[in-house]
């Protein structure tokens, strides 16, 4: 019988290396995997490359892990955060590499991986600095910008429902990232609030099919 | 020409002149900061989808105290609520539809607008500045018209609306009409088309605080 709930959170961490490339889902404070998180700070693993949208606010999440200097490279759209003073001081002595990343892009290279794509050419930032040194072709007119593919060995991510074969259902904006990471990572991992018996959940509503979900870690108590 | 001569109009003002250019049916982004207030004078009466790059069309206003829903909030990180009717999905998807052209609008905050339709709107360029782009660059080229509302003029009385850009670009030749508090301008293949200049002030008056030339309209 297949079940990919976790008894013990960390046992979905298992294999992970330093230098890891780890993608944490969440928008601002939604849809963030903050005990995944935790689990992946109470980890060794270090000199890690962050996927993620922002770089964390406050004391907990994605700052969390930066605090506790397990981060060598960050990959994301909007650092600047009300309160990211982690990443702030991080980025200002130096101690930490940005690659910033327009929002689009960074969903369309996610999403390219898990797609099995070798890249795609967008409009996006063409002629800013954000395209320098990029490969730049002109089609049907219109110049557009060539962008590769973004691979994780680890995708961090958090839904409302799942079922033993890991589909998954979110809850509103809180989807955000979610899916298309879920596919993009060798190992995915998936917090969340409520598990229910296989058929349960409508095939027509499921979001997240099964296949790209590694592990299920239940936390209760949430929303 | 003193700046005492300008009659601005206030921020309230500009928003509820972008409202009137947006027609019944238009899927509109509206960027984080000044274009939020935007939502606040659209028609009640009439049909009009809003996207939040997050991930939801049909967003609502903010709820009230004690309602907030972490789970649905917008661009700027604040709660929303979600009209009927509206839908959530994820973040390729919603900038498929921001990049893919499906959006009719975008209006966007901006530092400086040039002549030929530059933007330049989400990096000072300033050595220590943290730099942040979110969306705007998929916005900025993605949206079937892209509205930019600022200040006609920086605090220090600088005009925002340039030959040639100073700051990084956020986007090439991508901007269609700029809402300031002095007027509204369409970016024309000529440069900046006045289109009209609030409270009865001259082309002459703005002019005089405007570094790239403006184009008299009919």
């Amino acid at each position: 019988m297949i079940n990919k709930i976790v008894d013990r959170m960390e046992d979905a961490f298992s294999g992970l290396k330093d230098g890891a490339t780890i993608m944490v889902g969440g928008f601002g404070g939604s849809g963030i995997p903050h005990d995944l998180i935790d689990c992946l700070v109470n980890q060794d693993a270090k000199d890690l490359v962050i996927i993620t949208n922002n770089a964390g606010s406050g004391e907990t999440g994605i700052a969390a892990l930066l605090k506790a200097r397990r981060v060598r490279k960050i990959v994301c759209s909007y650092p600047r955060m009300a309160d990211s003073h982690h990443f702030e001081t991080l980025y200002r002595s130096k101690q930490i590499e940005l690659e910033l990343v327009p929002q689009g892009n960074l969903a369309e290279r996610i999403r390219a991986q898990g797609a099995g794509l070798g890249g795609f050419f967008t409009q996006t930032a063409y002629g800013t600095l954000l395209a320098q040194g990029k490969e730049t072709r002109l089609i049907n007119g219109k110049n557009y910008v060539f962008e590769t593919p973004l691979a994780a060995d680890f995708a961090l991510i958090r839904a409302q429902r799942a079922d033993r074969f890991g589909n998954l259902v979110y809850r509103k904006a809180a989807r955000n990232f979610g899916p298309v990471m879920a596919m993009a990572a060798t190992t995915t991992i998936a917090q969340v609030s409520e598990v229910v018996e296989i058929g349960q959940i409508d095939p027509e509503t499921v979001v997240t099919p099964g296949i790209f979900v590694k592990h299920v870690a239940l936390v209760r108590g949430e929303a | 020409m003193s700046q005492n001569n300008l009659k601005p109009i206030t921020r309230n003002e500009i928003a509820q002149k972008i409202a009137l250019h947006i027609d019944e049916g238009s899927y509109v982004n509206l960027g984080i900061g000044m274009p939020t207030l935007v939502a606040n004078y659209l028609p009640e009466d009439k049909d009009i989808f809003l996207h939040s790059e997050n991930g939801i069309l049909g967003m609502g206003p903010a709820p009230e105290k004690g309602q907030e829903d972490w789970d649905l909030i917008n661009a700027g990180k604040q709660p929303v609520t979600l009209e009927p009717g509206g839908a959530f999905f994820h973040q390729a998807d919603s900038f498929a539809m921001m990049r893919g052209g499906h959006l009719d609008i975008c209006v966007l905050g901006a530092f400086q607008v040039s002549q030929n339709g530059d933007l330049a709107s989400w990096h000072t360029g300033e050595a220590d500045a943290i730099p942040a782009v979110g969306g705007a660059m998929d916005l900025a080229v993605g949206a079937k018209k892209t509205f930019v509302m600022m200040e006609h003029q920086t605090k220090d009385g600088v005009s925002k609306l340039v030959e040639k850009c100073t700051y990084p670009l956020t986007g090439v030749a991508c901007v269609a009409m700029v809402f300031t508090d002095l007027g509204i301008f369409e970016i024309t293949p000529q440069g900046f088309l006045v289109k009209e200049l609030f409270n009865g002030m001259s082309i002459e008056t703005v002019q005089a605080v405007t570094q790239a030339q403006l184009i008299k309209g009919n």
